[in-house]
């Protein structure tokens, strides 16, 4: 019985199987069918249509390329454009022999042996039936000559093409950036970003600075023709066509004459400024030398020209201002003297007797000041006005590793700007888990008092440094910085779109300690400051602070001289300061690569832009940058 | 000595069905050696892919279904486990994280999702076939619905929706009611609204230019109106092979993989649309056959999801290609170039070998 009725499930079960997999066959009859009705459609009813479309007269999408948007300084001055040049252009598949061909056309039109190299670039980069460019910028003369002898190089084409343009030069190549030629990784990410379409046609992509950061802004929308060929790939007519939306127009907050103003300043030194307009964020000026052209990567930099800037021993590439770090050295206190006084360790009229060295407590490692001898009798705003080590070192241990990472922090040490740049470097800012985290051991006290002082693990980048100076300036609140004030769409034309400010921390401080921290800052310019040449005939007030970055190590018992070490080993100068320091509208920060001290380097830098930004003062010609003569020989230099 | 043992090799490779799949393979390389502007190389790349999928179809014929029983669980499990590796720590590719990265060598676990899922729904629903009651179906759905869910994260639509198709045919085909399935149907479509914010914005973009390409006819609708044109000018006998404009001028993209069929098209015409439908016919009725003639719930299920899947890849990419579905990335089975999809294929026709020359040996 139980068999039986198992048997006659399983029957049952069988009889619904079949029915089920019917039903299925059934659908895959009727799908296939609707293919094939729609296959009877397309390649039978329709065929003529298609037929017309596709073979007498083929249809093509003529993508026409949209014009890329301007960036200009906040007078209006023009940092990037576009204009129209004629290429003479091969397209290697549709020539015999390459090479003969490039000699031929050398004897109508000038080629150069940096042209053929980067030809040769190209080539290898594509596909041999692209058109891959010879010659760029051909005169109208020349494009004549090559038009009559046309029909003698078949393959070979003169072509008119958009091409940007950097008419400044070298002024401020590092934050405006350039476009180059679409790469193999550039093509990737577009099609990530599924924007591919948008770049038919398109050669060019902003490669770094504001050209790649904005690139989305800068590139518009790629419009195009639906034109008909003929047999021989020529257009007959316009079937139907959508024009381009030029890219949108960039203005900026630098202003061109201040930030040439600024590089001249630096002479033949290497180094990074970075200006802020404390209130906004605004970057007023950013400066990163030796700059390179960026004129040269348009085109397609040459071998030659590339490895002269990438072998570099000055490394002119670099972004320094976002991709430089160092330490602060003592750039660093007046932000360790805020930490303390909102910790309550130093409130005056606490003050310290200085030795000229600071010992731990059961150590007889001297951390020495660098005065012998010392200060005296130190308070925190003295402490700041003459870059009081032996202060300081004590200080920072007063207050804890972990406290004062946390405090500055808010002032940007240790994080990222978020300035509207691709590739900025958060430098670091050290702390126990840090370093047990990274190097697997543990923290001493002693390296909490080289941070207080700025050294030791501690790095920063100048554009960091600059932007706490302006968070310093703005009594606490910390804006955006950014290079971008309005984006005007439609390629001039359409709306201003202004970019808004952007509160990014606002810190509690209290107004007696902003005081005093600014006192002693202001004193640094004054007479008996670390920098009183700087504040000299100055008709405003200046907040500062000298700094000095060491190099190489000076051993314990050592002493520095500059003169006795190789320049490259030479300290870093760095200098930081706001103006006027009642009412502040400009905070910067100067870094001079192997500059030696702060004060005698970096701050006569600091002291132009100021004074052109602030009184309107073009220091033309520009002043000998050469050191001033220091009373170094007798007294020991200032190494703050 | 040696017949014999070219006998007890070939003994479970289903002759008719491997024949009809040889022919539509080596028709697939001409198509590719014109698809791929002429590359011998393609065309070598792709027989060796031939050679090694074939190797597994042979590997897999071999294998008695009771194994295969005995696998689908932990293959399942297996399976699972390497899409939440893909989710969480995937390499991105494209946009999408499909890829997991063993140190070795790179594995797709969706690929191996296509046979897991049938597998697994087979032997659930071959093991409660006595008691089968309502919740059993819902539990193969959530089954089914898991790695779906993971592999549209991806996101990989396609692969996602034909894993979906697998699970649901071995769902019908056990006997899911009439009453659920409308119910289900009403319920889906009443989904839309609710799944439409979710999509990426490529896939929101690829189904409403299905419904007018020409709304962008540079980007996404491209692909479609090419295709259609490739197809249409085609006509009734085709251009003829490394003829077709459309595909040797560079209009079509991806016209070796997803739009193959586009050049098929337009270089063979009507006819030999219609005939490849007719090989695609023969090779899903001989699945069926096999499907009917199998001797366990098992193996029915297996072989008729198996043969419903092929049909759905079919439909799919020439529905696409030829503009009546969306856009979604669905090769056309055995034509288009790639040598993990034809693998899956042929380890699905190894199992379907398997059950219908297992079933002689046994019955012998």
């Amino acid at each position: 019985m139980h068999l039986r009725s198992e048997l006659k499930n399983t029957q049952r079960e069988q009889h619904l199987f079949r029915l089920r997999l019917g039903v299925s066959a059934i659908v895959v009859l009727i799908c296939f069918c609707i293919l094939a009705a729609r296959f009877f459609y397309l390649q039978f009813f329709k065929y003529d249509h298609y037929q017309t479309l596709a073979e007498s007269n083929r249809i093509s999408l003529v993508p026409i390329v949209p014009n890329r948007g301007l960036i200009l300084d906040r007078n209006g001055v023009v940092l990037a454009h576009n204009f129209f040049v004629y290429t003479l252009e091969i397209t290697p598949s549709r020539v015999e022999n390459v090479e003969t061909t490039i000699n031929n056309v050398a004897q109508l039109i000038e080629i150069t042996s940096s042209d053929r190299k980067r030809f040769k670039k190209f080539r290898d980069q594509s596909h041999s039936f692209e058109s891959v460019p010879l010659r760029s910028h051909l005169s109208e003369e020349e494009a004549a000559r090559f038009a009559v002898n046309r029909y003698r190089f078949p393959g070979v084409e003169i072509r008119s093409r958009l091409f940007r343009h950097y008419p400044q030069g070298e002024l401020g190549s590092h934050l405006i950036g350039y476009i180059a030629r679409i790469n193999d990784s550039d093509l990737k990410s577009l099609d990530e970003k599924d924007d591919l379409p948008n770049y038919k046609g398109t050669d060019h992509i902003g490669k770094s600075g504001l050209e790649q950061y904005y690139e989305e802004q800068l590139h518009g929308t790629t419009g195009f023709q639906q034109v008909e060929i003929d047999a021989d790939g020529h257009a007959v007519r316009v079937l139907s066509s959508s024009p381009p939306v030029p890219g949108n127009n960039l203005t900026l907050s630098i202003d061109s004459k201040l930030q040439d103003i600024a590089e001249k300043a630096f002479g033949e030194h290497r180094g990074a400024l970075v200006a802020i307009n404390p209130a906004n964020g605004e970057v007023l000026a950013y400066v990163s030398q030796p700059s390179f052209d960026p004129n040269l990567f348009v085109d397609g930099i040459d071998p030659d020209s590339w490895r002269g800037l990438n072998e570099s021993l000055d490394k002119p590439l670099i972004n320094r201002p976002m991709r430089g770090v160092y330490p602060p050295g003592s750039t660093f206190k007046p932000f360790v003297a805020m930490a303390g006084l909102e910790y309550g360790k130093r409130e005056p009229p606490y003050s310290i007797g200085d030795p000229g060295f600071y010992t731990l407590p059961g150590s007889s490692h001297q951390y020495r000041d660098w005065k012998p001898g010392g200060h005296g009798r130190v308070d925190i705003q003295r402490a700041i006005t003459i870059s009081c080590d032996t202060f300081f070192y004590g200080l920072a241990l007063d207050i804890g590793i972990d406290k004062l990472a946390a405090f500055t922090s808010h002032f940007g040490f240790g994080r990222k700007s978020g300035i509207d740049l691709d590739g900025e470097l958060a430098g670091l800012l050290p702390t126990p888990a840090w370093k047990a985290k990274r190097w697997k051991q543990k923290w001493y006290p002693g390296e909490t008092l080289i941070t207080g002082i700025g050294q030791g693990y501690l790095q920063v980048t100048p554009l960091q440094l600059a932007q706490a100076t302006a968070t310093l300036a703005n009594n606490g609140t910390a804006v955006r910085p950014h290079l971008v004030t309005s984006i005007q769409e439609g390629g001039g034309k359409g709306i201003i779109r202004p970019v808004a400010v952007q509160i990014m921390d606002k810190i509690e401080l209290s107004q007696p300690h902003i005081d005093l921290v600014r006192q002693g800052m202001m004193g640094v310019t004054q007479p008996g400051g670390t920098a009183a040449s700087i504040g000299a005939g100055a008709p405003y007030l200046i907040a500062a602070k000298t700094g000095t970055a060491q190099v190489v190590a000076i051993k314990q018992g050592e002493k520095y001289n500059a003169k006795a070490i190789d320049e490259r080993h030479r300290d870093h100068a760095l200098f930081i300061a706001y103006a006027p320091a009642e009412n502040p509208r400009i905070a910067l920060a100067v870094i001079v690569e192997n500059g030696g001290h702060g004060g005698s380097v970096a701050g006569p830098i600091a002291r132009q832009v100021m004074d052109y930004y602030l009184l309107g003062k073009d220091p033309t010609p520009p002043p000998a940058t050469k050191p001033e003569p220091m009373t170094a020989t007798t007294e020991p230099e200032p190494h703050d | 000595m040696i017949k014999l043992w070219l006998k007890r090799a070939t003994a479970h490779f289903d002759q008719f069905l491997l024949i009809t799949l040889l022919f539509t393979l080596l028709v697939a390389l001409f198509v590719l050696y014109s698809a791929s502007g002429q590359s011998m190389d393609r065309m070598m790349s792709q027989a060796t892919n031939i050679i090694v999928a074939l190797v597994i179809l042979w590997i897999f014929a071999n294998i008695p279904p009771q194994h295969l029983q005995r696998v689908a669980v932990p293959l399942y499990l297996l399976g699972m486990l390497l899409l939440i590796g893909v989710f969480l720590f995937g390499d991105v590719s494209k946009g999408a994280r499909r890829w997991l990265n063993l140190g070795v060598m790179r594995i797709q676990p969706s690929e191996l999702m296509r046979i897991a899922v049938p597998m697994l729904l087979a032997w659930y629903f071959a093991r409660r076939e006595d008691a089968l009651r309502f919740v059993d179906y819902v539990i193969g759905a959530v089954m089914l619905a898991l790695p779906v869910a993971l592999i549209v994260k991806q996101p990989d639509l396609g692969t996602a929706l034909l894993i979906a198709a697998s699970g649901f045919y071995v769902l019908f085909l056990a006997g899911l009611s009439w009453r659920l399935l409308i119910g289900l149907g009403l319920s889906v479509a009443g989904l839309i609204p609710l799944v439409w914010p979710h999509l990426h914005d490529y896939q929101r973009r690829r189904i409403e230019i299905l419904f007018d390409p020409y709304q962008d006819p540079l980007g996404a609708g491209y692909h479609t109106i090419q295709a259609t044109i490739a197809l249409g000018s085609g006509g009734l006998a085709g251009k003829g092979w490394l003829h077709g404009t459309q595909a040797q001028l560079d209009f079509l993209p991806e016209r070796h993989t997803d739009f193959i069929f586009a050049v098929f098209g337009e270089e063979f015409g009507l006819l030999g649309n219609l005939l490849l439908l007719v090989l695609f016919s023969i090779i899903i009725a001989r699945g069926m056959l096999i499907t009917i003639n199998a001797q366990n719930t098992f193996s029915r299920l297996l072989a008729g999801s198996i043969t419903l899947t092929f049909f759905t890849y079919a439909f799919v990419n020439m529905g696409m290609v030829s503009g009546i579905l969306p856009v979604v990335g669905v090769p056309l089975p055995l034509i288009s170039y790639g040598g993990t999809s034809l693998v899956t294929l042929m380890i699905g026709f190894g199992i379907l070998m398997s059950i219908q020359t297992h079933k002689k040996l046994m019955s012998a």
